[in-house]
């Protein structure tokens, strides 16, 4: 059992994973699980995915607009046993962070040209991480305003985390002073800090994203320092080890019997794979795990977003 | 696909193709899919090299060996050839620089320079023009008479396309004419004007770094009407007629969607798409029982494991259905162009070697009916 408390310790978490894994599905019933409990959640996208709109099922009436904008709107409210939970959304895109540092710090009237000219690209090729790094120092700032109790933000894919969290410290080594010095020094102490921040790993049980996971894990402990939570597996088929076995079952004269013995042996087949990979994540990384059932449908619904926010409150189907 | 097409075969366009762009969004199983379209090619006697851009393990995950920046001959393929090789985008771009420059010493200055060392990692873009590069050199290289590429997993699939004219429009001399201004032939300084503009980006990311960024510069110039020439044919042979572009999608609906999209975009350049293959799609097990019939069934028996076998039988086959449905708009979109379509579906074990790969190229080829597994 792994209570939501877990995850909602920080006011601040980071959820990341390998493209396809279903970031932007566990952001969403996160968010849902602890508006659910009464916590005022902001829930920022920094890569561009309008999904987590959809998921959360906002009513499309007044705001049709699918997708996030720079500026922060409500998404979900009167949640939680006296209506003070609520969802409310926005990106956080490099681009739009780096402009509005350069507004200011003395570039006002010149940070459009500034993009239309292609020297923000230099700047950020000058500095690597440099818009990683602003992103973060917004991020940071909408930490200490205290305007939200939790605070999800869905994540770069797996190999950009990475990166993405180590900009704070590569800058502050490789730029001396100034600013950009300072913000460094002040977003990676909130990085360091487990009362303030959390890194939530998300992967489905299989051999590529699992070995994602592992490498993500370690690199980010020991590059970055910074906490990580419980691990969420995602999309695990357990019920499918529960499917009888077609060998064991009296299939004599029941009609389409062979049909049935193959979709049984499949998903058993599948569902054992799924375990051994579960398995090999328990022996690998020392985390508690958190294992969210398998959608069998092409996408998720609001429903589903529910049915996992539950099962993230009730500590993870199964784990 | 169950339906029959009007695209050609996946077999033709394996026989006929010079040049395969593997598209899609990420976590489809694109890496994988990318080598088993070159290893189907490969058993039909094609000579194939796959470039591949994600982290070498991924391939090689895939295809059971060790590739490296160089292509390397996958052993135990009968038929043609099998070559992998992994795209190294700083080694390649260093390449490039030094077919470029005029003299060894401006190639050192450059490769020397940590503003150009920086580029492959910070600037976005770079990446997927060195794959096209990578692609045009391994084109006209005469060992392979199939190039087969996988592409970086980008928010816009486009990227790819205009990468090379992005890239050359950074280093024409962009920051430099912002910059600095030719007050004497062969001396450059800082402009007057530019200079107070200078000193606020040097508060802002640290002198040190304006300053590498400004030699880069000044050590480039020169070599831009080469790097533009050479992107230039890059990006007519991606849009010439050799190269096909293959999108990759899973049946699920925001990775459809994002497929939908890069096919439209494509559309939009008057590329037409040569294939679309649904990959890792759950299988029917049964075309003699729709849904509700199976759910009549289950119901008929009491609480025993025959109920849970048929009970399981309508969760995947109602999981298939579905995402037969999502793919629907993706698959009209193509109505009426010559696109070979294959379905490759959720196999039973994960693809992790050549005879997984094997299973794949079965399918690809649809020498398994859509209906039934195996």
């Amino acid at each position: 059992m792994v209570p939501l408390q877990s995850f909602t310790a920080s006011r601040l978490a980071i959820v990341a994973g390998k493209g396809g894994v279903g970031k932007t599905t566990v952001t969403a019933a996160l968010a849902r699980a602890a508006a659910d409990r009464g916590l005022r959640v902001l829930v920022i996208d920094v890569d561009g995915r309008p999904g987590v709109v959809d998921l959360l099922g906002v009513p499309s009436s007044g705001t049709p607009d699918r997708t996030l904008g720079y500026e922060e709107r409500l998404l979900v409210g009167g949640l939680g046993p006296d209506g003070t939970g609520r969802i409310r959304g926005r990106s956080l895109q490099a681009p739009a962070a780096l402009v509005e540092y350069l507004d200011t710090h003395g570039m006002r009237r010149i940070s459009k040209r500034l993009v239309s000219t292609g020297v923000v690209d230099v700047v950020s090729t000058a500095a690597p991480g440099i818009d990683d790094l602003l992103v973060l120092g917004k991020i940071k700032a909408i930490e200490r305003s205290g305007d939200h109790d939790f605070i999800v933000v869905d994540g770069p894919a797996a190999g950009h985390a990475i990166t993405f969290l180590m900009a704070p410290a590569g800058l502050r080594d490789a730029i001396g002073t100034g600013p950009v010095n300072t913000q460094a020094a002040e977003v990676l102490e909130m990085l360091q800090d487990p009362a303030r921040c959390q890194v939530i790993l998300v992967t489905i049980p299989e051999e590529t994203p699992v070995n994602e996971t592992i490498e993500t894990a370690f690199a980010l402990e020991d590059r970055v320092g910074v906490q990580l939570a419980p691990l969420v597996i995602n999309a695990f088929d357990r019920a499918g080890l529960d499917v009888p076995d077609p060998a064991s079952a009296d299939l004599d004269g029941e009609p389409h019997a062979a049909t049935l013995a193959a979709a049984a042996q499949f998903r058993r087949g599948r569902a054992a794979d799924q375990s051994d990979q579960v398995a090999r994540l328990s022996t690998s990384l020392p985390l508690p795990q958190v294992h969210l059932p398998t959608v069998f449908a092409a996408g998720l619904a609001p429903e589903d977003i529910l049915t996992l926010a539950k099962a993230l409150d009730d500590g993870g189907a199964v784990a | 696909m169950s339906t029959p097409s009007t695209g050609q075969s996946f077999a033709e366009l394996l026989d006929r193709a010079s040049v395969l762009v593997c598209a899609g969004p990420g976590g489809v199983g694109k890496t994988t899919t990318s080598a088993a379209i070159g290893l189907a090619a490969a058993q039909r006697g094609r000579r194939v090299v796959v470039v591949t851009i994600d982290p070498a393990k991924r391939l090689a995950d895939a295809i059971g060996v060790t590739i490296a920046h160089e292509p390397s001959r996958v052993p135990g393929v009968t038929g043609g050839e099998f070559w992998a090789v992994m795209l190294d985008t700083e080694a390649t771009f260093d390449d490039l620089v030094r077919q470029h420059s005029a003299t060894p010493e401006q190639a050192g200055l450059i490769l020397g320079n940590r503003f150009y060392r920086n580029l492959s990692g910070a600037l976005s873009g770079t990446q997927e023009y060195m794959a096209a590069e990578k692609l045009y050199e391994l084109h006209r290289d005469n060992r392979f008479d199939l190039v087969v590429v996988d592409t970086p997993p980008t928010r816009n699939a486009l990227d790819f396309l205009d990468a090379p004219k992005r890239l050359v429009h950074f280093l024409d001399h962009r920051l430099y004419r912002v910059l600095i201004a030719p007050t004497r032939i062969g001396m450059r300084v800082a402009s007057a004007a530019a200079q107070p503009f200078l000193k606020s980006l040097s508060r802002v990311v640290g002198g040190d770094a304006i300053a590498e960024a400004v030699s880069f510069f000044q050590a480039f110039d020169g070599m831009e009407a080469g790097f533009r020439s050479r992107a230039d044919s890059v990006m007519s042979l991606l849009r010439s007629n050799d190269t096909g572009y293959v999108l990759i999608t899973s049946p699920r609906r925001e990775a459809v969607e994002e497929a939908r999209y890069f096919a439209g975009r494509l559309a939009d350049q008057q590329l037409g798409v040569s294939a679309v293959v649904a990959n890792r799609v759950h299988p029917h097990f049964t075309d003699g029982l729709d849904t509700t019939a199976i759910a009549d069934l289950a119901a008929s028996h009491g609480n025993g494991p025959l109920r849970s076998l048929w009970e399981n039988l309508a969760l995947l086959e109602a999981a298939a259905g579905s995402e037969r449905k999502a793919l629907e708009p993706l698959l009209a979109l193509l109505d009426g162009q010559p696109a070979s379509r294959a379905t490759v579906p959720l196999l039973e074990a994960d693809v992790h070697d050549l005879d997984g790969l094997g299973r794949v190229v079965e399918h690809l080829l649809g020498l398994h009916p859509d209906g039934l597994l195996r």
